[in-house]
């Protein structure tokens, strides 16, 4: 009964609307109009909740599928659904949106039923591409994302904003329009938008690698892969708090959703010929971006670094599978790999997020970012401290914390397909350790750096509301990962299995370059 | 038993909490009194455990708590495995951590001097502290009492976060908080090895119980991993766990954040960096002897670097006068024996001294901490002296300590360290010659520093300033009650242990050695008592070269000193070049200095600028943005505005398109 109830569709919209209500409404009563956007966000968390709680563990197919023709010309349709991997994106989505309301509260002056309004609308579309089926409906979701990010940028952002805002918008834009056109053929190859179709839809070689390079291109910008991550840091330094937050804790997370739901399943032939390069570049992030962030000086530049790095381990753990069969000639540690992946962006949602609110708590005080202007500012705000060093301990993958779950798993299946790409992996321990604690040496501890820092005030009940359910989570998920863990299993060991089979036309065979 | 082994787990995590987060409200006696009432019943647990071992053949515990995750068919749990190795872990960590929960009563009560005024973090600095070493107990106890590689991960890890945490106690100090990133980074380091050896054991075991992985190892002792063009796969898992050993028990290289350590409040230094967490991977290799036997080069390994770590790094306590600093090269000499003990498969004789060490080097730094606390927190051996007048109780334990730390005949420590000396000598591993020289050697070298040490704290001259001089007087009872309880087993456990653990092998399964490697089963062989053993013991090298050390330490340091007060820095200054790569401490942290961190940041940079700026954002992004711009420059010269422009534009395509059409 309660799962025919349009789930998905309350979700999706009732942030939309409240958010264009919220819009609407103007800035004449704020006061009234972010208590309405509170109480979207809790309403939206909360419909959310029955995907999870009546969540069908043990079916790998959709559930709460909606499915209405929409533009019936074009065969295209109206077409929600979710499994075990988009459910607890969806989940961390409405779970995230609230903390960056309450953390916009009082520090948003400029405009800011604009700002709430558009982040959930930003929240609601979020959802509507963890959650849409037919091609069309998610590239409309896929696209539109850009617009309130780009706004909130553009708009609530720092002094280079429009420079950040251009960069943000045409890297992301130029990834998806391949990614259109590939849509489109596949669409004439299977008559269909819907994207369960295109996983069982028979492709050529080269029709594969064609319509596999151009996913990449839209989902390595996402994600961001090295080499097309530079985006990422000039967006996050220029993004108001709330924006870093949703940009790190979520939008990434769709670029590897996106190799989950359209790489793998319906192109594995492709994927198992070209693993080695996201691989590779997955490796790179790992090593090379967590270098790079070792020497930031600006805070939200070198979390944003931390936040490729790793993702970086995201890439690691999809892609692994085909290296895994053809070492060891067995799928075992391939599910261990994938799952390991997806802890790892729910982890990376609550740890990232949490440590841009750090920053911005910082910001809000002393208007810098710069890590040089800081120093010792335990000695003013203990409570700040506390909470900044447990992040950091989590970013830095400290077991107990969500951190090291999906680092543990990644690195545990990476080792069964070969030592050296576990060795480079597991180099994240110190460069993460590394990056993550000098930073907090420099700014959390030492004496008072400057008059400054003395004055500062130690943080208020909203601001330790908002990490400290953060914090909760990512203990949480750390001490017991088993129910995120179980909810996501089922349908990941299916996926091993569908990239394992041939998708060449007539071919009923494994992936052709898994066999022996 | 389940829930007995919960409590003495949970009970200083509860304390910790309450000491953590409501030490505001309870104020500093509340907070003493929650996480002592923790560690009590954990100790009192335990020792009642250990007694159940001992005396009633308590059988092993081996279960899970709950399953942590279930991922690709392998199962990850949180269990405890409470055999006979465990108990004695269980006993000497609570005992040793109630202890110094009393004494950091007395130690921290002036905390408040240490911060600037002002400074938050000053405000509940006393709770905090308590809060920090339940939290450590609670730590280690998962660590010692795990079933599982995941959770000895954890315990791990989780002692390296409190040890971070408690070295940079005084986070206003500069030196604190670059002395907790060293050692957490160091850590790392070992970490990284660690983990990579347990992802070796998921892929080929397919499990993490240490059950399980120790029933199938023995199939694996052939088997070959295509690494290094093909290595023999147990070597490969031992070493990588090893290397997670030498991290947390600070072996050669991997030594070098123990002596900065000292940074943190020496209650600490005894506890974490002494008697309980350094031992953590001699704890470790001791669980894995399953494995580690499997493996002669493993175990050479191990030997030759615990050989080396324990006399190279006590020769550079020949040249400290931090009276901390000299306990530390002292700690990490004695773990040096230790992990020489592991490699010559004489597990039993590591933990045995792992034991008696945790004792008489916890007493060694609480003394040194109560000496500290006198001078008024001057830790120069150079400004004191005669200290034994005004200290009685201070003195006496130090004496204790010193005498069973060189393994003075009788003494806890002479029982521990002759069994590794002799076992070494017996082992056949290669490598084992070259540790025996070295270890006895070493003897010599540890009776020089620690009675150079003694002495110049307690006998000779009073030199420390008139302010100083005219108040010092011993110290409360919170601290020398510690001394005492733990000067008691610092004298007698040797005695009354060595027989069980060396001979009879109390032990029992919870360490395999291979026949053919049993090296302590010569002890056994020729062993008629603790008597026979000491007069034997008597008989060999090591007694002698101690005593050696022991007599030229008097002659220099409480004889000669007492003509010339500057004979110490007139020796350090004749042996001038020696003296000098042991004061830069043979280079390793000037080298990590420049080579790692350096390098780190050079490498960073240059990947910065010249990657990400120059060519992808530089070249590639705005390069191609520029690019547009100029063909747009270009192409915008064809929008004149001029209708008949346009008209002719038209005309031209509409003439070509035709002629297309046409000849097609």
């Amino acid at each position: 009964m309660l799962a025919e109830f349009p789930w998905l569709t309350l979700v999706i919209w009732l942030p939309i609307l409240g958010g264009v209500a919220v819009i609407a409404s103007g800035d004449g009563r704020s006061e009234l109009t972010k208590r309405v956007a509170l109480i979207v966000a809790v309403l939206t968390f909360v419909a959310s909740l029955p995907l999870w709680l009546n969540f069908d563990a043990g079916y790998t197919g959709m559930q709460y599928v909606e499915r209405a023709s929409w533009i019936p010309s074009l065969g295209i349709e109206y077409y929600l659904g979710v499994d075990g991997i988009s459910m607890p994106l969806i989940l961390l989505t409405t779970f995230i949106t609230i903390f960056v309301i309450i953390a916009g509260w009082d520090v948003i002056t400029y405009r800011p039923s604009y700002y709430m309004g558009a982040f959930l609308i930003m929240e609601g579309i979020m959802v509507g591409v963890f959650s849409a089926l037919d091609a069309i409906l998610f590239y409309f979701f896929w696209e539109a994302m850009l617009i309130p990010m780009f706004i909130i940028i553009g708009v609530w952002g720092g002094p280079n904003r429009v420079y950040a805002t251009i960069k943000f918008f045409l890297y992301t834009f130029f990834g998806s329009v391949f990614m259109l056109i590939a849509l489109i053929y596949m669409y004439f190859q299977a008559d269909s938008f819907s994207i369960l179709d295109f996983h069982t839809l028979p492709l050529g070689m080269t029709a594969q690698v064609l319509i596999f390079v151009a996913f990449l291109l839209a989902f390595a910008v996402k994600v961001p892969m090295f080499p097309v991550h530079t985006w990422l840091p000039d967006a996050h330094v220029e993004a108001p708090t709330g924006g870093s937050v949703i940009l790190a804790a979520i939008m990434l997370k769709i670029g590897g959703y996106g190799f989950l739901r359209f790489s793998l399943p319906i192109t594995p032939d492709a994927s198992a010929a070209l693993d080695g390069l996201i691989i590779a570049l997955s490796l790179i992030a790992v090593v090379y971006i967590g270098f790079v962030a070792l020497v930031q000086q600006d805070m939200k530049k070198l979390i944003a670094y931390s936040s490729i790095a790793h993702m970086g381990f995201v890439t690691l753990g999809f892609f692994i599978v085909f290296s895994i069969v053809r070492q060891t000639g067995s799928d075992e540690g391939a599910v261990m790999g994938i799952s390991g992946g997806m802890v790892q962006m729910i982890s990376h949602g609550f740890i990232s997020g949490a440590l841009f609110l750090c920053v911005g708590v910082l910001y809000d005080r002393m208007h810098s970012r710069q890590i040089a202007d800081y120093g010792g500012v335990i000695n003013t705000m203990p409570w700040f401290g506390a909470f900044a060093v447990f992040f950091a301990m989590a970013n830095a993958g400290l077991p107990g914390t969500s951190g090291f779950v999906g680092e543990f798993m990644v690195i545990l299946a990476t080792f069964r397909a070969d030592f050296w790409y576990a060795f480079l992996a597991a180099t994240t321990l110190i460069l993460a350790a590394a990056f993550t604690l000098w930073m907090v040496k420099r700014v959390v501890f030492g004496p008072v750096g400057n008059d400054k820092v003395a004055a500062l005030q130690d943080l208020n009940r909203r601001e330790v509301l908002n990490l400290g359910v953060l914090a909760a989570a990512t203990l949480a998920i750390g001490i017991w990962p088993k129910p995120l863990v179980d909810v996501m299993e089922p349908t990941i060991e299916n996926l091993v299995q569908q990239v394992q089979v041939s998708k060449l036309p007539g071919s009923t065979d494994p992936v052709a370059s898994l066999q022996p | 038993m389940e829930n007995i082994y919960l409590t003495i787990v949970l009970a200083p995590l509860a304390g910790a909490i309450i000491a953590g987060f409501f030490g505001g409200k309870i104020g500093r006696t509340g907070a003493h009194s929650a996480t002592i009432a923790g560690v009590g019943l954990s100790a009192a647990l335990s020792l009642w455990v250990l007694s159940r071992f001992i005396w009633h053949d308590q059988p092993n515990f081996n279960g899970p708590v709950y399953t942590w995750m279930v991922s690709d068919g392998m199962h990850f749990e949180i269990g405890f495995l409470v055999d006979r190795l465990t108990a004695l872990m269980m006993a000497t960590v609570t005992f040793v951590s109630l202890m110094v929960h009393l004494y950091t009563i007395g130690y921290m009560a002036d905390d408040a001097h240490n911060w600037p005024d002002g400074a938050l973090t000053g405000k509940n600095s006393y709770q905090r502290f308590f809060s920090y070493i339940s939290l450590f107990t609670f730590s280690m106890l998962m660590l010692v009492m795990s079933n599982n590689f995941m959770q000895l991960f954890f315990g791990w890890e989780a002692v390296g976060l409190v040890s971070y945490l408690l070295i940079g106690f005084w986070s206003t100090r500069e030196s604190a908080i670059f002395a907790n990133m060293k050692a957490f980074l160091v850590n790392r380091v070992g970490d990284f090895g660690f983990i990579l050896g347990i992802a070796a054991i998921g892929m080929y075991f397919g499990s993490m119980d240490y059950a399980e992985v120790f029933a199938k190892a023995p199939e694996h002792a052939d088997t070959q991993i295509a690494v290094f063009g093909g290595v023999s796969l147990m070597t490969l898992i031992c070493i990588l766990l090893f290397i997670g050993a030498m991290g947390k028990s600070a072996q050669v290289p991997l030594h070098v954040w123990l002596p900065d350590s000292m940074e943190g409040p020496t209650p600490i230094s005894a506890l974490i960096h002494a008697a309980t967490m350094v031992t953590a991977g001699i704890f470790m290799v001791a669980r894995m002897s399953p494995l580690f036997e499997l493996s002669t080069t493993a175990l050479s390994f191990v030997l030759i670097v615990g050989a080396v770590t324990a006399f190279f790094m006590g020769l550079i306590g020949l040249v400290q006068n931090d009276i901390k600093r000299v306990v530390a090269y002292s700690t990490l000499s004695q773990l040096g024996y230790m992990t020489a003990a592991l490699g010559a498969s004489a597990y039993a004789a590591g933990v045995f001294h792992l034991m008696t060490h945790a004792f008489f080097k916890a007493l060694l730094f609480l003394a040194a901490g109560s000496v500290i606390i006198a001078m008024h927190h001057d830790q120069d051996i150079r400004n004191m002296g005669g200290l034994r007048k005004v200290m009685p109780i201070t003195w006496i334990t130090a004496l204790i300590g010193s005498l069973a730390l060189i393994a003075f005949p009788g003494f806890s420590g002479f029982f521990s360290k002759d069994a590794i000396i002799e076992a070494v000598h017996h082992s056949d591993v290669f490598g084992a010659g070259f540790g025996w020289v070295l270890l006895s050697i070493g003897a010599f070298v540890t009776a020089l520093y620690s009675f150079r040490m003694y002495y110049l704290v307690f006998h000779g001259q009073p030199r420390m300033d008139e302010h100083t001089r005219s108040h010092l007087h011993e110290t409360p009872w919170v601290v020398t009650v510690p001394l005492i309880a733990l000067a008691i087993p610092s004298i007698f456990i040797g005695w009354y242990t060595v027989e069980p653990l060396l001979i009879n092998n109390w032990l029992g399964d919870a360490i395999y050695v291979k026949p053919e490697n049993d090296t302590l089963h010569v002890l056994a062989d020729h062993w008629h008592g603790q008597t026979a053993f000491i007069l034997h013991g008597m008989a060999a090298p090591p007694f002698w070269l101690a005593m050696g050390g022991l007599a030229l330490a008097t002659a220099i340091w409480l004889v000669l000193h007492r003509r010339n007060p500057n004979i110490d820095a007139e020796i350090l200054a004749k042996a001038g070049p020696v003296t000098q790569v042991l004061e830069n401490k043979y280079g390793f942290d000037d080298f990590n200095q420049k080579v790692f961190a350096g390098g780190g940041r050079g490498l960073g940079n240059m990947l910065w600028s010249t990657g990400d700026r120059t060519l992808i954002d530089g070249a590639v992004v705005n390069g191609s943005a520029r690019l547009v711009g100029h063909l747009a420059g270009i192409l915008r010269h064809l929008q004149t505005g001029y209708l008949y422009h346009y008209a002719i534009a038209m005309i031209i395509g509409l003439a070509g398109l035709l002629t297309v059409f046409v000849a097609l």
